[in-house]
């Protein structure tokens, strides 16, 4: 008995300086975030509430609203289209390619990771600029005769967006399709089943939790990114980190950007409770 | 089919490649644009990059950030682990959600929340409070992964040396820590990595001592320019030359 309360001592000890940094620098700061979000901006004063102002106002300034109604499309757009082009590339990996190779052809497939963040929007800012390679090739070619307006639009953030994405989701799927036993695919085609019936089935039922995973992971990671928006979709519309930074940096409104970044706390946390069936988040 | 997957393999490298690609071409560039016609190759903007004692700087406290952020975050991040993996606490379920929960929230909000309670306190923003939000970023991460990584047979090993006399710090540096040799190298890593490309804190959170990720950022408010092209490259290829360095050593008996 008194083993085991030495046992728990020490292990609490073990615990304690991470918990300890989770609460000061994580918890605490993000209450701190909640009590600003009830506060208000009077002039330069920083009226403290509780006041739910600030939320009233989200949801009723349409210049406010409108950012909200974006990021969720723009997210819902670049997660579809991220899971559709990344599954095949995944499979064909996992599948087609031998496997001496694989594990090549998957560091190939990821390589462009290791671009820095930033740099790749801009790498995507050279292609799809008014004189870009995309531009000049399709001019040249004599397929139009102006330029497309291709950057500053909404299609260059999902462009963007989907170029990491595509990465990433190949990377958790094909993690997914490798520790498939070929023994169910076996069974399926023993019983009759053709190519197509078992991949529907049997091989996309038993990666469903992969996927969910790895569109959950994009869900967050695309919600809350401002770099790539606000590089190559410029301020036509603005996504809600677009907001929040500019409600920080222009005005200096705190309690506003705070309350915006509460609400997109909720939608992630909604996001999370309708994936959470599948999510595999809750072994590590 | 087996024609389509190999259509469909390379046009997706091609969209993957396509930015990199163009990316490398024009940090060659002579003239000041770095759009076609190419015009290169020149090194003149890697000299200009390299020569410049901002981004030289701002490389220096990314690396120092990335550095100490990625220690304290494996160190804390093992403790946590061995803790919780090894002795049954009551609310274990609990510490552990708390421990991973920066995980799924926005790095943007993790800065927020960072500047509101430093600037309340009358803290100023400085690369201190830059590696602190690196911390709560990287924590989860490192906890994550050795918590996954920790095994019953290392528990067996534990305790023999234990019985054999060892104190609990040396059963920590002589047995546990060894045996998680390659765990613990991918979570620093990744931690590491993470950090150095880290945006939205380092904007936040930071002053005049900026991150390099920071110092590129404000590179692109003057327009495109192949000096942005040849730093990117550069930072590009040293990652992808550590990357295949830890290829070759720390991870290669692990399986695919």
């Amino acid at each position: 008995m008194s083993f085991e309360k030495a046992g728990r001592r020490h292990a609490i000890k073990l615990v304690a300086p991470a918990l300890l940094w989770t609460l000061t620098f994580f918890v605490l700061p993000f209450a701190a975030m909640i009590w600003m979000s009830l506060s208000s901006l009077q002039g330069r004063e920083i009226i403290s509430g509780p006041d739910t102002g600030n939320y009233v106002r989200i949801f009723s300034d349409p210049s406010l609203f409108k950012g909200l109604i974006v990021s969720l499309e723009i997210t819902v757009i670049v997660t579809v289209i991220s899971v559709v082009l990344a599954y095949p590339l995944a499979w064909i990996i996992a599948m087609r390619v031998p496997a001496k190779w694989q594990r090549l052809a998957l560091l190939l497939a990821v390589l462009p990771f290791w671009t820095s963040y930033v740099v790749r929007s801009y790498a995507w800012l050279l292609v799809l600029g008014q004189n870009g390679i995309i531009n000049v090739a399709l001019l040249q070619s004599g397929f139009i005769a102006e330029p497309l307006q291709l950057v500053a639009t909404r299609s260059a953030t999902i462009i963007g967006f989907v170029h990491f994405f595509v990465m990433l989701l190949t990377l958790t799927i094909y993690a997914n399709l490798i520790q498939l036993s070929p023994n169910y695919a076996r069974a399926a085609a023993d019983l009759g089943a053709g190519a197509f019936a078992t991949f529907r089935h049997v091989v996309l039922p038993l990666t469903l939790p992969g996927i969910v995973t790895g569109a959950f992971l994009t869900f967050v990671l695309c919600i809350g990114d401002y770099i790539t928006p606000q590089i190559l979709g410029g301020n036509n519309e603005l996504s809600l980190p677009q907001l929040i930074m500019l409600q920080l940096g222009r005005r200096g409104d705190f309690p506003m950007a705070s309350a915006l970044s509460v609400v997109l706390m909720l939608i992630v946390t909604i996001a999370y409770a309708a994936c959470a069936r599948w999510l595999k988040m809750d072994r590590v | 089919m087996r024609f389509l997957s190999w259509a469909y393999l390379a046009l997706a490298f091609v969209f993957i490649y396509l930015p990199v690609a163009v990316l490398l071409l024009f940090s060659f560039q002579e003239s000041r644009l770095p759009v076609p016609p190419f015009n290169g190759p020149s090194l003149k903007w890697y000299a200009k990059v390299l020569g410049d004692a901002d981004l030289m700087s701002a490389i220096g406290h990314s690396f120092a950030v990335a550095l100490v952020s990625s220690i304290i975050s494996l160190l804390l991040g093992f403790l946590a682990a061995q803790g919780l993996a090894r002795y049954r606490l009551p609310g274990s379920v609990l510490m552990r959600g708390l421990l991973i929960a920066p995980m799924t929230v926005s790095y943007l909000i993790i800065a927020l929340g960072l500047l509101t309670m430093l600037s309340s306190l009358g803290i100023k923003p400085s690369l201190w409070a830059t590696g602190i939000g690196h911390v709560v970023i990287n924590l989860p991460l490192c906890f994550a992964i050795l918590f996954a990584a920790m095994g019953d047979h290392q528990k067996n090993a534990e305790r023999a040396a234990r019985d054999l006399g060892a104190s609990e710090f040396n059963v920590l540096r002589l047995v546990t820590a060894p045996m998680l040799f390659a765990p613990l190298c991918a979570a620093f890593f990744l931690s590491v990595t993470f950090s150095w490309d880290e945006f939205i804190i380092a904007f936040l959170l930071t002053r005049f001592d900026v991150t390099l990720p920071v110092e590129i950022w404000s590179m692109l408010r003057s327009g495109l320019s192949p000096a942005t092209n040849a730093i990117g490259s550069l930072v590009f290829l040293v990652s992808v030359a550590v990357l295949l360095m830890l290829e070759l050593t720390v991870f290669r008996k692990k399986p695919a």
